[in-house]
This record gives structure tokens, sequence and C-alpha cells, in this order.
């Protein structure tokens, strides 16, 4: 009886969050219709006009902007993450340096996002300024920085995973050819843990994506496509994170559809990695 | 014990050879040994009795690992191991492991050539392709694999697999080839076809296998050593051995009294 009880009340627990995604989803999707309809979705993603005045809103200069600044943290990262997963995973694996190591990655995963934002605004801008830069330092670069800063622990800690994870006969085997520990890493440790490190970047793609606080600080907040490093510009977090307070009317809808659309693109991004994981770990 | 009425060259002498995988115990303990060319060396003793150790310590394989501290000398063709760069000693002993371990990632073609790669020499297309033919022609695995060659080495069976791997050590033209029980993941057959093996590559490497299988010893090696708890006890050739055990405890350990 007390059994029956209990597993009801999971059944509920678990359908409650069902019903609270499906209600996210509707009120996004349902206040975002006008928005559409109006621009027409097409229109609406490519279209750059961002016209309070005369309310014509379109999405393509907060969807490049996320792009741009997304990937461009990605890049950033990889050469720091990777080395950290190789310095955890495979040189120092289970020793007590790679227990510090890890301890202060995870430790940088548990900063607050405005905590980043202040520190890239106070410490990196004026780096920035100081080596000409742009003027104000603010930009997709400094976004992109601080962004890269803030997803290495969660490409680094994945990809120390899968590194740690190739079994030992496999680099003893190579050892035993005669390799030198980097030709193990080279021929052996990258390429057969390759798709789950890829896995971790998409994982940490997608957390750059969605970022919004420390983007919104620094990215400089103008509506525009940005061309190069030192531009100025705003993704589709920092639109709504800037304008979500004065808007209504189509405006507000507008805001609704590129909330949709962020939350698409990462969901699908999230979708991809796990699909991969699911692969890795057959 | 040992005695110098023959004039045949020993490829490997071992010399008080101690390993330790901690400051207090000692996993081998003091092993002296000569083995000549061309022959096959059985390990074989109780399970912990430190067989894969020895063998292990043959082509520095120790070092991996920092706490393990290796003591003695070992002579490889009379060249003190401990003296040559250990990509080098590796080169030159060959392993072959108790479970097959083909590179994953690699085409069986690959697999074959990997000492190459991973010593970065640069072969031409005809040499590589040499290689890998003759590689496993002397593994009679060509003719099963020949047509598949840029498939994964994954794909194979277990015995095949193994022998994959045995083709893969040879490649690099080893001085001696060491098995650490190259047969107990294998099923029956595959384990016949490998014993086979091991007796046609006798005629061109020198092999030293560590075995849990008497019978096996008995099948394929030309001379044994019995170890137990550390120590070589007795060591000489197989016959010998199992016909007439001079140590009471290897004819314990033959007997079945315990193992």
């Amino acid at each position: 009886m007390k059994d029956k009880i209990f597993k009801s009340i999971l059944f509920i627990a678990s359908c409650l969050i069902l019903v609270l995604t499906a209600g996210v989803i509707y009120a996004l999707v349902t206040q975002s219709i006008s928005a559409f309809s109006s621009f027409g979705l097409f229109n609406f993603i490519s279209s750059s006009e961002w016209d309070s005045v005369n309310n014509n809103f379109g999405a393509l200069p907060f969807i490049t902007g996320t792009l741009i600044t997304a990937l461009l943290a990605l890049f950033f990262c990889i050469p720091f993450s990777l080395s950290i997963a190789l310095f955890n995973g495979e040189y120092f694996k289970q020793t007590k340096i790679a227990t510090i190591v890890s301890s202060i990655v995870d430790l940088l995963a548990g900063i607050p996002s405005i905590v980043f934002g202040l520190w890239g605004f106070y410490v990196l801008r004026p780096i920035l300024i100081d080596m000409g830069v742009s003027a104000q330092g603010f930009g997709v670069l400094l976004a992109s920085i601080v962004l890269a800063i803030m997803i290495i622990p969660y490409a680094s800690s994945l990809s120390t995973e899968f590194i740690s994870m190739v079994p030992n006969e496999l680099k003893e085997a190579a050892y035993s050819l005669g390799a030198t520990k980097m030709e193990v890493i080279k021929t052996v440790s990258l390429p057969v843990s390759l798709s789950g490190i890829f896995a971790a970047y998409i994982l940490a793609l997608g957390r750059a994506l969605g970022e919004t606080m420390a983007v919104t600080m620094l990215i400089g907040n103008t509506n525009n496509i940005p061309t190069h490093l030192s531009d100025t510009g705003n993704t589709m977090a920092s639109i709504i994170a800037n304008q979500f307070g004065e808007a209504d009317g189509l405006k507000l809808s507008s805001l609704m559809a590129i909330g949709l659309l962020l939350f698409l693109i990462t969901a699908t991004i999230n979708f991809i990695a796990k699909y991969i994981l699911k692969l890795v770990n057959k | 014990m040992e005695n110098s009425i023959n004039n045949d060259k020993y490829i490997l002498e071992l010399k008080d050879v101690s390993v330790s995988y901690n400051p207090e115990k000692k996993a081998i303990k003091d092993v002296n040994a000569t083995i000549k060319e061309h022959t096959v060396t059985a390990i074989m003793g109780p399970s912990g009795c430190g067989k894969s150790t020895l063998l292990r310590a043959i082509n520095r394989m120790h070092d991996l690992y920092p706490d393990i501290k290796t003591t003695g000398q070992i002579l490889l063709k009379g060249e003190n191991i401990f003296d040559m760069n250990p990509m080098r000693v590796r080169r030159l002993a060959g392993m072959v492991f108790q479970r097959p371990n083909p590179f994953p990632t690699m085409s069986i073609y690959d697999n074959v050539l990997a000492g190459y790669k991973l010593n970065n020499i640069g072969l031409s297309k005809a040499e590589k392709d040499e290689v890998v033919e003759n590689s496993l022609k002397s593994v009679a695995l060509w003719d099963e694999v020949k047509d598949s060659m840029t498939q994964k080495g994954s794909f194979l069976s277990g015995g095949q697999q193994q022998r994959l791997c045995i083709a893969r050590a040879i490649a690099l033209k080893p001085e001696i080839l060491l098995m650490d029980e190259p047969t107990s993941a294998l099923d029956p057959i595959s384990t016949n076809r490998i014993e086979d093996l091991i007796l046609e590559l006798k005629q061109q490497y020198t092999i030293v296998i560590v075995t849990h299988n008497m019978s096996q010893a008995a099948r394929i090696s030309d001379n044994s050593m019995f170890m137990y708890l550390g120590e070589l006890i007795e060591y000489g050739t197989t016959k010998q051995m199992f016909t007439k055990p001079k140590d009471k405890r290897t004819e314990d350990y033959l007997t079945g009294v315990f193992g």
C-alpha cells in the first residue's frame, strides 16, 4: 500500500515536470505568434531591423551575435580545456595534483555569471582598451573571452572523463611498440576518445549559446551585425535581458520569438550532444 | 648452475632482477636466467607468483608506472636494457598481451603498421604493403583478411585479433617476442592456432611466454621457468622439468597439489 502511494507521488512529480515544460513552450509559442505572423518566420530571422518606433523587428543581428560569440568562445576554450583534460586524464591521471586541478576547474564552474561579468568589465575590459582593441573595450572579443573561460569547466571535465576512459591495454600496446607518451596521446588516446570529446564541446557550445548575464554586461548591446572582433553587438539572450522590462505588444512578442528560437537552438545542440554520447557509451 | 659448455649465443640474460611495487615488498626477487636464440621459454607458476611482472621487466613496461622499481641487469644481445632508451628496448622486444588489443580506430592495415607510425618511421607505399603482407602471412592471417584491409581490426574474431596483434608486434622485426598469456582469452581452436603459430615463429624469433596452462607449456616450450612467490624456483628444459623436476615445489605444482 505504502509502495503504491510512493509510486503515485513519483508519478505525479514526473508528470508535473512534463506539464511545466510544456507550459513554458506553450507560452513561448503563443506569445511569439503575433511577431511571426506580422513579419513572417523567414523575414523575422533574416531581417536586421530593430525599430521600436515603427514597430519593425528582426532577429538576424542577435542570431549572428549569439553564434559568433559562442563559436569564438568555443574556439578560445579548446586549447585550454584540452590541455586540462590531457593533464588530468592522461599525464597526471589519478594523482593528487590532478585532483587539485580538477577541483579548481570545478570551482570555476561554480562562479556565478554576474561575477564573471564584473570581472570582465573591470579587469579584462581595461586590458583590451590598453591593447588598443577598441575605445570602450566592449564587444564580441571581450564577451567571447569571458564566455570561453566560463565554458572551460564543462568542456574539460567531460573530456577528461573520456580521455581517462581509454583502456590501459590499448595505451600499453602502443608503448610496447616503442611509442613515446606524445605519440600514444596522438595516435591512441585522442582518436579513441574523439567522439566523446566532440560531444563535450557541443555541450559546452550549448552553454555558451544560452549564457546571458556576463555577455549582456560585456558585448556592448548594440543592435547591429558584428563584423569585427572589436565590434559591439547583442546576442539573443542579451537583447531579451536588455529590453524585456520596457517591451509590450509586438516588441514583447518579438522578444518571445527570439526566446523560442534560442530555446530551439540550444535544445537541438543538447540533443545532438546527448545523441553522440549515447553512441559513444554503447 | 650456469654452464658454458655450449657456444650458443644468449640473446637475453637476466641478472639479479628484482621488481617491487612498493618499498616493503618485492614482487620478484633476484631472478637469474639466460635465454638462447630461437627458443620458446615458458614462465609458469600460480597466480600472483610474478610471472607477468618478470616478463614486463624485459621490455621496461614497469617504467610507465612510477611506483614500480626494477633493479638488477637485463642484457639484450649483451646490452643492458637499463642503459638503453626505453623506446628502443620496446621496439626490440615486441609484446603480445593477455587480451587481444588491436587499436580500435585503425584499419587492419594500419594496425599492422602501427609500430612504424608510432615511431615516426616513414615507409613508401610499396614497403608498407610488403611489411603488412609479410607480417600477416607470418601469423597465417593474410588469406583471411587480405580483402578487408581497410576494415577496423575490432571486426575480427578474438583469435584473429590476437593474431593481428602478433603481426603488429613482429612487423617491427623485434629481437624477442614477449607473450603474456596470449591465449587465456581465446577459445580452444584459436588457442591451437596460436600455439602452432608460436612453433613457427620460433624459426625467426626468440619467444618468452607466460602461461598458467601447464599443458600449453609442455606443448610449445623448449625451456621452462617455474616461479613461486616471486622467486625463480626452477629453470631448465621443459622435458626435464615435466619428467624429473628438481624442486619439491615444482613437482607439487605440476602434479596439481597447488596452483
